[in-house]
């Protein structure tokens, strides 16, 4: 379903993604995962093509990021790690621009979003305004947006950052759920471990740019010869904390910022 | 066609969602207009000029549009730093489109503010010669937001945050009101003011929208209609060129 060959993308002289490969066979949950500041959504930003690769090849569903914007663009439903939802418009108007962006005709869009706003329970919020919504609801909203047209692949870029143990565990139940729901790919992020063991089919592990190993979570866990997740992570990262790495990628991509201003 | 329609209902919501902004938004302009059409009004008529009310209608209108217009268009920053943006940039639909909902949704919004500026100058005492006349000039008066509309999303696809909206108000939006034949007319004016006031696209978009209300051309009907309209096409194509640029 994905393919990545290669893939490179520098920001000045600091290279975020470094000659990384890797694919996502069909219908499977696919766990992205890695300190911060790793590489983990630059390389989601270059799947869904919203940054220019410097080296390499993709293909998502057959069609390549790069050249075949659109048609890749059809391909997928995101949820990005930040909201992205519009906070003056209700529930049921977010999904119905994003429905009519993605051209789902009128009488499957209703259907589908009232569908899905009842997959996510929110069905009952619908006519509320997303500015009053949890953080929680409004990631729920934004998954049920992003499955809106029948995607066959479906980005997380850190679903449950930043939310309580409840609703963490409700969002992977939607997800998992989704497999057999929905039939289609998914291919998450997350630096939250035992959620990762609990739900991916298959991990990869990127660090520095780098894919450092790559498998099921029980092959990981026998590659490291530790138990937890969370401890093969570290076996395989390092245990140095990544503030250091962080604000350099920030640094630079502040610089490229100012840089552009001019 | 359909993606361009909703991006441009969708500032037309968000507009008359926010009462304050559409209250807000008038005061400017009213201020101008109390301000400075009474007050500038007799030394006006003393120098031979008529009404002056008369005169300055039409440029407070195109104030009006001109903030409103420059303002829906920089909405896309807002977007940006709340997230949206990215939720349209990621859809199967050409930039293009995005930009031509976005500025025909920010141009609409300025087009109804421009006629609360035009009701309430009407209230006060301006006249329109030829009532018939109205529809053509709403015609101008959407040129005019949509020249803005597309400047302000133009600016808004370059700039990343709101830092420099300053800048942008001072040194481009100011002058462009301040140096235009909004306020005076160009009758004995420096030879080089009138040169600026002549190279800047907002002066014909005025003149137009004064000739057909109040039949005072300074560069006639046509001649105005077809530098606003070229100079509106150039924009939207920079606008949608400095949009597509756009990497998040």
């Amino acid at each position: 379903m994905i393919d990545v060959r290669d893939l490179t993308k520098n920001f000045g002289d600091f290279c975020a993604v470094n000659r990384v490969s890797f694919s996502v066979p069909k219908g499977i949950i696919f766990g992205f995962l890695g300190p911060n500041g790793a590489g983990k959504t630059t390389t989601i930003k270059m799947l869904t093509t919203t940054l220019k690769p410097s080296a390499g090849t993709m293909s998502v569903d057959g069609h390549d990021p790069v050249f075949q914007q659109h048609a890749v663009r059809r391909t997928f439903g995101i949820v990005f790690q930040d909201p992205s939802l519009d906070d003056e418009l209700t529930a049921f108007e977010n999904m119905e621009l994003h429905g009519v962006l993605y051209g789902v005709a009128s009488p499957k869009r209703r259907e589908r979003i009232k569908r899905l706003l009842q997959f996510v329970e929110l069905w009952d919020r619908q006519g509320d305004f997303v500015k009053h919504f949890s953080g929680g609801m409004k990631r729920r909203l934004e998954i049920a947006r992003a499955l809106l047209h029948e995607p066959k692949i479906l980005f997380l870029d850190e679903p449950t950052l930043g939310l309580d143990p409840q609703t963490r565990n409700h969002i992977w139940s939607y997800i998992k759920n989704l497999r057999t729901e929905q039939n289609v790919t998914v291919f998450f992020t997350t630096h939250y471990m035992e959620e990762a063991d609990r739900v991916a089919d298959e991990l990869a592990v990127i660090d520095h740019g780098k894919i450092v190993a790559e498998g099921s979570p029980q092959s990981l866990k026998e590659m490291a010869k530790t138990q937890p997740l969370e401890d093969a992570f570290i076996a395989l990262t390092g245990h140095a904390i990544r503030d250091e790495e962080a604000s350099v990628t920030d640094r630079m991509r502040l610089g490229r910022k100012i840089w552009r201003r001019r | 066609m359909s993606a361009i329609y909703v991006l441009w209902l969708r500032q037309l919501k968000r507009y008359f969602r926010s009462r304050s902004r559409v209250i807000g938004s008038i005061g400017q302009p009213l201020m101008f207009l109390l301000a400075l059409g009474f007050g500038f009004g007799p030394v006006y008529q003393k120098a031979g000029g008529g009404s002056y009310l008369q005169f300055l209608a039409p440029g407070i209108i195109s104030m009006g549009i001109l903030f409103s217009a420059v303002f829906s268009g920089m909405e896309i920053i807002w977007d940006r730093q709340f997230g949206f943006l990215k939720e349209t940039l990621v859809a199967p639909v050409s930039r293009f489109k995005i930009i031509l909902g976005r500025i025909l949704g920010g141009a609409t919004v300025a087009l109804i503010q421009g006629i609360m500026v035009f009701a309430i100058c009407t209230i006060v005492g301006f006249r329109v010669e030829r009532i018939i006349l109205i529809p053509v000039a709403l015609v101008f008066m959407f040129l005019i937001a949509v020249f803005c509309a597309a400047i302000g999303t133009a600016i808004a696809s370059v700039l990343e945050d709101m830092q420099g909206f300053q800048l942008i108000m001072n040194f481009l939006i100011m002058p462009l009101f301040f140096f235009s034949n909004a306020l005076f007319p160009l009758e004995g004016l420096p030879k080089a003011l009138r040169l600026i006031i002549h190279l800047n696209p907002l002066s014909y978009g005025i003149d137009g929208l004064r000739g057909v209300l109040t039949h005072r051309f300074l560069f006639g009907f046509g001649f105005d209609f077809l530098i606003l309209g070229i100079v509106s096409v150039i924009l939207v194509g920079i606008g949608s060129y400095l949009f597509s640029l756009i990497q998040i």
